[in-house]
């Protein structure tokens, strides 16, 4: 008797206490984003007895009337809005603002230009235009913040998709997964230093060209730069000779094995964990040059380059027209940066998830200017990449706990009970700014919570006693239990005789 | 593109001119209306060039690859004026600019008395970078990528890291140019920004494994010390604080090509050119030594040390037994090693040379090298004057006309006495039985009339617990006594003895330490999957400098030889020399690792039969029993109920 609490004691595993009814919660949960939307009516949009009668908030979008001017104030001074939210800026048809055939404007920041249109004159009353008005706007903010689609890819890993909607799916795979930060190489591959002595302003060309996105994404993730040049990196495939053209290809089918054999030579970081973006230029050698990329129509790729969903990309760059037969080898070569960094950058975007959604008909974009990015391109991304963390967030945390409640063996520290709840926290808290509209903080507390469900759920001290099977446990108690049954069992055996003989003794009275 | 400046030219001006209004006069709304409408034009036309990453319409299904179809998306808009000047895909040679990097790479051949051979690789990477400064955006040419992250994340000043396979006889073979001992060795210097020296130390070791496939990632608290005096940086800065040092060595490190393979790939041209197309590793594990070492550190540019730039040196070292091959007649190639020929320099390389040690040959009595080279060289390497055949890959004469190098050596006779090496050491394990033991170490001063100090540094484990008070020193008989001992006592599990001395050894003599030991009884779990091989203790390290023969050379960035200008010369009478002893293979007691086991059962069984007894006194009730009727009663009995009597 005073064995069994000692035994009880010394043998049961430390399981610190986790709120699993809040994890349960998360999983049952359903996500609502909000985003602002301010609608302002230029002068002679509104007639005066409907400016009266606009009511000041509705549902989902907020209208104020305003003087024309403040408009143009608005775009001149650069009026900064905050991240996630938009201002629709409502013109009379008549303005010559737009051109005659578009009836939508997206500037680079978040603002739009909507062209009231001519049928809308005839409706009097406010309800009318907000009715005529609003799914209008709802367009709008599909291309701006997010639409159907770009969620369910975001939640494409989570949530088993409908078929038919494979753009998406093909543009979330491509995509890289969500990651606080990103480690971007630049690889110059030469296979024949013998035949050219390659230059490369690569320094230049970042400062220039990538920089400038990739402070515009701080806030997305960190991302840290290098490069370096690798000689004697062959490509994995044998590119064929094609007569008619007098230049070598790559088809698409065989673009596969390329990567393979410079892969092993790119190494990977050694300083971080986060996932690598690789780019390579690949200028082949004297004997195997131009070089051409060819589609699945055996067409030649304009760009001479293709990428890799969730890799990196590949640009072959040709410079057979310095081998002249006087030049004497190794020839040396100066790389346009600027034609390289033109195909990386958009490579760049493609992997980061930067939808380039195409417009609708009579939709008007703005250039991207010298970021590369457009304010509304960050806040979509900034959409989906907070949806999908806080999705990633929430399988890890109720697929931790629902393994801790399967196996019993496990050990729960009270660092892990820390980090999970700490977690759940920061899930809730950044379902609470997603639905309130915040971008910025949903994204900084779905972050947070991710970090933290990782750290939990890649605990090593989780291991310790994963694996201690039954028949060890059996080995261990069988020397004991086995000789202190003998007795047990003998005496229920004599038990179970005296019984027997007692009752047939009975039987032999009643007889 | 002329229409484009000129519309961003005239888009600018508006948005000035338009400013301008806006402010003077908020009332003249049509005429600013006017001017957005030329600004909204501009976008139009603009929008053809910007970025439009147009993916492939139609994915018919998940298709890894794919082509990317791009429009030259250039940043135009604030980069207009870059384009301009962005220099044009043109070669030009003048305006090439200066590397800044610059890679050199080098074989040494040496015959050896005993009638080995003994090959040296050396490829050094120089370039002139700033690693300390925190710069984000790293570009690397030659450098390679991997270690450079290394050094910047982990703020390290100095690493020093070799992997060896087999013990460098230094009797036989005398010194190497470069000394490493068994296994593996790591010593690094960190920057004095460094705030937890432990924890990147930890950290470092980690990703170092990952790098060089080996198992760095045992070296922990337990086998890491940090010498006072024996390891000084090798490069440039004057870093006394011995805090920011770790010094760590795993004896049982076996090294193979798994450890081959990465190293390879830190040099520029890989194996595919240069000299390292000979780094076969079917060869070169089928070696007597082979010891393979990177070498980072920061070094002088010039005399004045104006600038520094980081230097990074792998060192390969291997000695080939010549009897087991070539039976018979004593003959040696290139092919015959490494079963390849040398047919071109790495093209990277600013110089390739092959150097063969003629010093003990000038007049070819000995042995006969073709092809001939006319070009000699001396230079001085380890106190003494060497002379050596050069032959350098980057000039095309050196291939002839069959283009490849296969350089032979053909011995006449074997004759000869190898300068004994002026300082060597020894080390073994005596006692007997698994209690106590003393650890010997033997220090040699060759040297016919002068006496010089060494540093002699021991880290013992702490499961051989060292009884400091036994230590001894003496030469000749005498007792020697150390004029400097730095010694910190072991911590259980914790970290290891470091024990340092400096000790004048006098001229010709052999100088004994020696300190006894307690053999510690581990935990069942600290045993090594085989307890019974024993346990090793890393190699003791005997650094001084030794009284040269000839004035060394003192300028360490004159131009010479790779091999002779690793330890920097302070000054001309005499060189550093480091000297491993041999690794220490102690058994420790060892019990039955099934012990527990039978324990538990012999203590269950006792409980069980115990209680087994008690239980019976508890359950059974005791009465008095009728005494039963005798056997011959018995069988009576059955006997007549056989025959129907009534029994007894």
């Amino acid at each position: 008797m005073v064995g069994v609490p000692l035994w009880w004691r010394t043998t049961e595993t430390y399981r610190a206490w986790l709120p699993v009814s809040q994890i349960n919660e998360l999983a049952n949960m359903q996500l609502q984003l909000s985003a602002d939307v301010e609608v302002v009516f230029a002068r002679g949009t509104v007639t005066p007895e409907q400016q009266k009668k606009v009511p000041l908030t509705q549902t989902q979008d907020e209208e104020h009337t305003v003087d024309g001017d403040l408009i143009f104030k608005a775009w001149d001074h650069r009026f900064e809005s905050p991240c996630g939210s938009l201002v629709v800026y409502v013109i009379p048809e008549s303005s010559s603002l737009l051109p005659e055939d578009m009836d939508v404007y997206i500037g680079q920041r978040r603002t739009a230009l909507l062209r009231i249109g001519a049928q809308m004159r005839v409706g009097r009353t406010v309800e009318q235009l907000l009715a005529h008005l609003e799914p209008r706007i709802k367009q709008v903010l599909q291309v701006m913040s997010f639409s159907h689609t770009d969620i369910t890819a975001a939640l494409s890993d989570r949530v088993r998709l409908s078929p038919g909607n494979k753009e998406s799916i093909a543009d979330s795979m491509r995509a890289f997964k969500s990651s606080p930060g990103y480690e971007i190489t630049f690889s110059l591959l030469n296979p024949d230093p013998k035949s050219h002595r390659l230059h490369w302003d690569i320094e230049g060309a970042v400062q220039t060209y990538i920089q400038p996105l990739l402070t515009k994404l701080a806030p997305v993730a960190n991302f840290s730069l290098d490069s370096q040049t690798l000689y004697y990196a062959m490509l994995g495939v044998n590119p064929r000779f094609d007569s008619s053209s007098s230049a070598y290809t790559l088809n698409s089918d065989s673009l596969a094995h390329v990567i393979n054999p410079v892969e092993a030579r790119l190494g990977s970081n050694a300083a971080s964990s986060n996932p690598v973006l690789n780019f390579l230029l690949y200028v082949p050698d004297a004997h195997h040059s131009p070089l051409y990329i060819h589609d699945n129509k055996k067409q030649e790729v304009p760009s001479n380059a293709f990428h890799s969903p969730r890799w990196g990309g590949i640009m072959v760059y040709n410079v057979n027209g310095f081998y002249r037969p006087e030049a004497v080898l190794p020839v040396d070569i100066n790389i346009n940066m600027a034609k390289v960094m033109g195909v990386f950058l958009a490579q760049l975007r493609l992997l980061l998830g930067v939808q380039s959604s195409t417009a609708p008909p009579g939709f008007l974009m703005a250039p991207c200017g010298s970021t590369g990015l457009a304010d509304w391109e960050l806040d979509r991304l900034m959409w989906s990449r907070s949806v999908e963390n806080v999705a990633t967030a929430t399988t890890t945390i109720t697929s931790l706990a629902q393994l801790l409640d399967q196996i019993g063996n496990i050990v729960i520290n009270d660092n892990i009970a820390e980090q999970v709840s700490s977690a759940v926290t920061s899930l809730q808290l950044a379902v609470a700014e997603l639905e309130a509209g915040n971008l910025g903080f949903a994204l900084q507390y779905s972050k947070e919570a991710i970090m933290a469900s990782e750290r939990a759920f890649f605990d090593p001290s989780l291991l310790h006693l994963l694996y201690f099977p039954d028949d060890q446990k059996f080995a261990i108690y069988i020397p004991l239990f086995l000789p202190m049954c003998v007795p047990i069992l003998l005496s229920l055996l004599k038990i179970v005789s005296e019984a027997r003989q007692k009752r047939r003794e009975k039987q032999a009275k009643k007889d | 593109m002329a229409a484009h400046r000129c519309s961003y030219s005239a888009l600018l001006l508006i948005i000035c001119s338009l400013s301008m209004f806006i402010v003077a006069d908020s009332q003249e709304t049509t005429l600013t209306g006017d001017n957005h409408a030329t600004e909204l034009d501009n976008p139009q036309t603009a929008t053809e060039t910007a970025g439009q990453m147009a993916e492939q319409p139609a994915v018919e299904e998940r298709r890894l690859w794919e082509a990317t179809e791009v429009e030259e998306a250039t940043p135009d808009d604030a980069d207009t004026d870059k384009q301009d000047t962005s220099t044009p895909e043109t070669a030009v040679p003048s305006s090439v600019p200066q590397p800044k990097d610059d890679f050199q790479e080098e074989l040494v051949i040496r015959p050896l008395h005993s009638g080995d051979i003994y090959a040296s690789f050396q490829f050094r990477t120089l370039w002139e970078t700033d690693f300390m400064r925190g710069n984000k955006v790293s570009h690397y040419r030659l450098f390679p990528k991997s270690l450079g992250q290394v050094i910047s994340k982990f703020s390290v000043r100095e690493l020093h890291i070799s992997f060896t396979q087999g013990y460098w006889r230094t009797m036989q073979w005398g010194q190497p140019f470069l000394p490493s001992p068994p296994g593996a060795e790591l010593w690094v210097w960190f920057q004095d920004s460094v705030t937890d020296v432990d924890g990147t130390w930890k950290e470092l070791t980690n990703v170092l494994s990952g790098i060089f496939c080996a198992s760095l990632n045992f070296i922990d608290s337990t086998n890491t010390v940090q010498p006072s005096a024996s390891f000084k940086p090798l490069g440039i800065g004057n870093v006394t604080d011995h805090s920011f040092l770790r010094y760590a060595t795993l004896p049982r490190e076996i090294v193979c090509t798994e450890n081959l393979t990465p190293w390879k790939k830190l040099l520029p041209c890989g194996s595919k050119a240069g000299l390292a197309v000979l780094l076969k590793s079917e060869k070169l594990f089928h070696s007597s030594f082979h010891s393979q070492a990177v070498h980072i550190r920061p070094v002088c540019q010039d005399w004045q040390c104006k600038t520094t730039s980081w230097e990074l040196r792998q060192t390969l070292n291997v000695v080939f037994d010549l009897h087991t091959p070539g039976q018979g007649k004593r003959e040696w190639s290139l092919f015959k090693m490494f079963s390849r020929t040398l047919t071109e320099a790495c093209p990277l390389a600013s110089s390739s040379k092959i150097y063969i040690d003629i010093t003990d040959n000038p007049q070819g009595e000995q042995f006969e090298v073709s092809p001939a080279t006319p070009l000699l060289s001396q230079a001085m390497v380890l106190g003494d004057r060497r002379t050596f055949s050069v032959y350098d890959l980057t000039q095309q004469i050196t291939f002839g006309t069959v283009r490849s190098l296969n350089l032979l050596i053909r011995w006449k006779s074997s004759e000869g006495d190898m300068l004994r090496p002026l300082l060597h050491g020894e080390r073994y394990v005596a006692g007997y039985g698994l209690q106590t033991g003393e650890i010997h170490t033997l220090m040699y001063n060759n040297h016919p009339y002068r006496s010089f100090p060494v540093l002699l540094l021991d880290s013992v484990p702490w499961y051989l617990r060292l009884y400091i008070h036994t230590l001894t020193v003496a030469s000749k008989g005498k007792d020697n006594k150390p004029s400097y001992i730095h010694y910190q006592p072991s911590k259980d599990r914790v970290r290891p003895h470091l024990l340092e001395m400096l000790v004048q050894l006098p001229p010709n003599s052999v100088t004994e330490v020696t300190v006894q030991f307690e053999r510690a009884l581990l935990k069942w779990t600290e045993y090594t999957p085989d307890p019974n091989h024993g346990f090793y203790v890393g190699s003791s390290v005997i650094s001084s400098l030794v009284p040269s023969i000839v004035a060394m050379d003192t300028n360490s960035t004159r131009e010479q030889p790779l091999f002779s200008s690793f330890f920097p010369c302070k000054e001309e009478s005499s060189y550093f020399v480091r000297v491993y002893t041999e690794p220490l293979l102690v058994n420790l007691p060892t019990p039955d690792f099934s012990m527990p086991y039978n324990v538990i059962c012999l203590t269950c069984t006792v409980v069980a039969v115990g209680y087994g007894s008690l239980y019976n006194l508890l359950t059974r009730s005791f009465q008095i029993d009728e005494p039963s009727p005798g056997l011959a009663k018995r069988i009576a009995n059955i006997i007549r109920k056989m025959r129907g009597v009534p029994p007894l």
